[in-house]
């Protein structure tokens, strides 16, 4: 495939991208506004101040880190689908870095693009839907879901998923993985109050992996 | 039209969203495939791709469910369904909720049944989240410019630049278990959960190497996943008692 080719595919998918996540955004800020608007209820703007001054310093600054973290990873459908849909930590990136390991390719190549893209569209058509027969069948699995003995299960994903994603990718890259992970391990032993803002501190992980990361390449070690 | 937290109508509203996310996802997906195959990629490999996320996708989407659960007491059914589907995240959507609930001094175990205090707690939910959504078309050009650029000027610390990412961001949720080991043995189970699902992607990597079983790689995630929590249902009662 020819370089104009594979330049076009990317380039319209940016324009598609931009269309969706764009009509998206619109779509998300209408929700609140038609059920103000069928209910007559506007909420009092101090109150909703009030409670965004709770979640907006630490979520928006996630949101900023995210998108800049996860784009490179996830490619451009990627990104732009995967942050309509939601869930990037905990199902996206993972199924798009599983997907792409899986067939040994490239994030920055296009076939990588590709196969990150079919990875996160086929984990939000399933997240979707199961979340909606979840919702039509609540009565019968609300029960199962909050019963005690599984709630170990649901506090336990991101460790379960981290750990075989982890071994997969320190394995093949041994070195690299020192640095970083004797800095994250270190961190939360000493502070264990960021374990609720994991979200900020990827950067920083990320920085630490890549100034270890240009040091031995430099040095020629990796 | 009389309020509920549960009315036909923010049912209506969550099934046009939701029905909006699954047309995206459906174009994306069916494009990349196309392109995919118009590469050269095997399409056997790419259906596999798509098999085996949506094996790995199933426990964590119950997850999430569990979130709309959760939520449902507070809010209903149909919004935290919106909030779950688009942008949102579960350890986003709750702390959003309580945020909102404790601005109006109210409970998150009660039913809202004002549509004012209902509202208000939509706005904090959605305007909390919205940079995650317009953010990446503004940042787009300037993030895949940076990246052509490391990449142009050497690809092979492209290569190693781009591994940094993803061992940075890995770090990050592999050293977070860490965070509660001090507060007794009850801290280490999530430590031990991350162990066993690695010690599972393990074998199953030796099992693909050394018996050649490739047909398990569609399935190695998923498997020290669930076995990861499967292990977490079995210790928890055991450590906490």
């Amino acid at each position: 495939m020819n370089k104009k080719t594979s330049g076009n595919y990317i380039e319209k998918t940016d324009v598609y991208g931009k269309i969706w996540i764009w009509t998206a955004a619109v779509i998300i800020m209408l929700v609140p506004v038609v059920i103000c608007l069928a209910y007559n209820a506007w909420p009092v703007a101090t109150n909703v101040l009030k409670g965004l001054l709770g979640v907006a310093p630490l979520f928006w600054t996630v949101g900023v880190i995210e998108v800049i973290t996860y784009t490179p990873m996830l490619g451009v459908g990627g990104t732009y689908l995967g942050f309509v849909t939601g869930n990037i930590t905990s199902i996206k990136a993972p199924a798009a870095l599983t997907a792409m390991e899986n067939l040994g390719v490239k994030a920055d190549s296009e076939e990588g693009e590709v196969v990150s893209t079919i990875a996160i569209a086929t984990s939000s058509i399933v997240t979707t839907l199961i979340i909606a027969i979840g919702v039509a069948l609540l009565t019968v699995i609300a029960p199962v879901l909050n019963h005690p003995a599984l709630a170990p299960a649901f506090e336990n994903i991101l460790p379960a998923l981290f750990g075989g994603l982890g071994v997969v990718y320190i394995s093949k890259n041994p070195k690299l993985s020192i640095a970083p992970l004797v800095f994250m391990i270190a961190i939360f032993l000493i502070f264990p109050s960021l374990a609720s803002a994991v979200g900020v501190l990827v950067p920083v992980g990320i920085i630490i992996s890549l100034v270890a990361g240009r040091i031995m390449y430099k040095k020629g070690w990796i | 039209m009389e309020f509920s937290v549960n009315s036909p109508f923010l049912y209506a509203v969550a099934a046009i969203v939701i029905i909006f996310v699954l047309a995206q996802s459906v174009f994306f997906l069916v494009r990349a495939y196309r392109r995919g195959k118009e590469l050269g990629m095997d399409a056997k490999k790419l259906r596999k791709v798509v098999f085996s996320t949506s094996i790995f996708t199933i426990a964590p989407a119950i997850s999430i469910l569990l979130g709309v659960v959760s939520l449902s007491k507070f809010l209903g059914i149909p919004f935290p369904w919106i909030r779950m589907s688009v942008i949102g995240a579960l350890t986003y959507e709750v702390p959003a909720a309580k945020s909102a609930a404790d601005a109006l001094g109210i409970a998150l175990e009660n039913t809202i049944t004002d549509p004012k205090v209902f509202t208000t707690v939509a706005w904090v939910m959605t305007l909390g989240i919205i940079p995650s959504i317009i953010l990446p078309p503004i940042l787009m050009k300037k993030i895949k410019g940076g990246m052509l650029k490391i990449k142009n000027k050497d690809q092979k610390w492209g290569d190693i630049f781009m591994t940094s990412l993803f061992l940075g961001m890995i770090s990050a949720f592999l050293g977070v278990v860490f965070a509660d080991l001090r507060g007794g043995i009850a801290g280490f189970i999530p430590l031990f959960v991350l162990l066993v699902s690695a010690a599972l992607m393990g074998v199953c990597g030796l099992l693909i190497k050394k018996l050649g079983w490739k047909w398990l790689e569609t399935y190695a995630i998923s498997i020290s996943m669930v076995g990861a929590l499967a292990f977490a249902v079995f210790i928890t009662p055991v450590i906490v008692g």
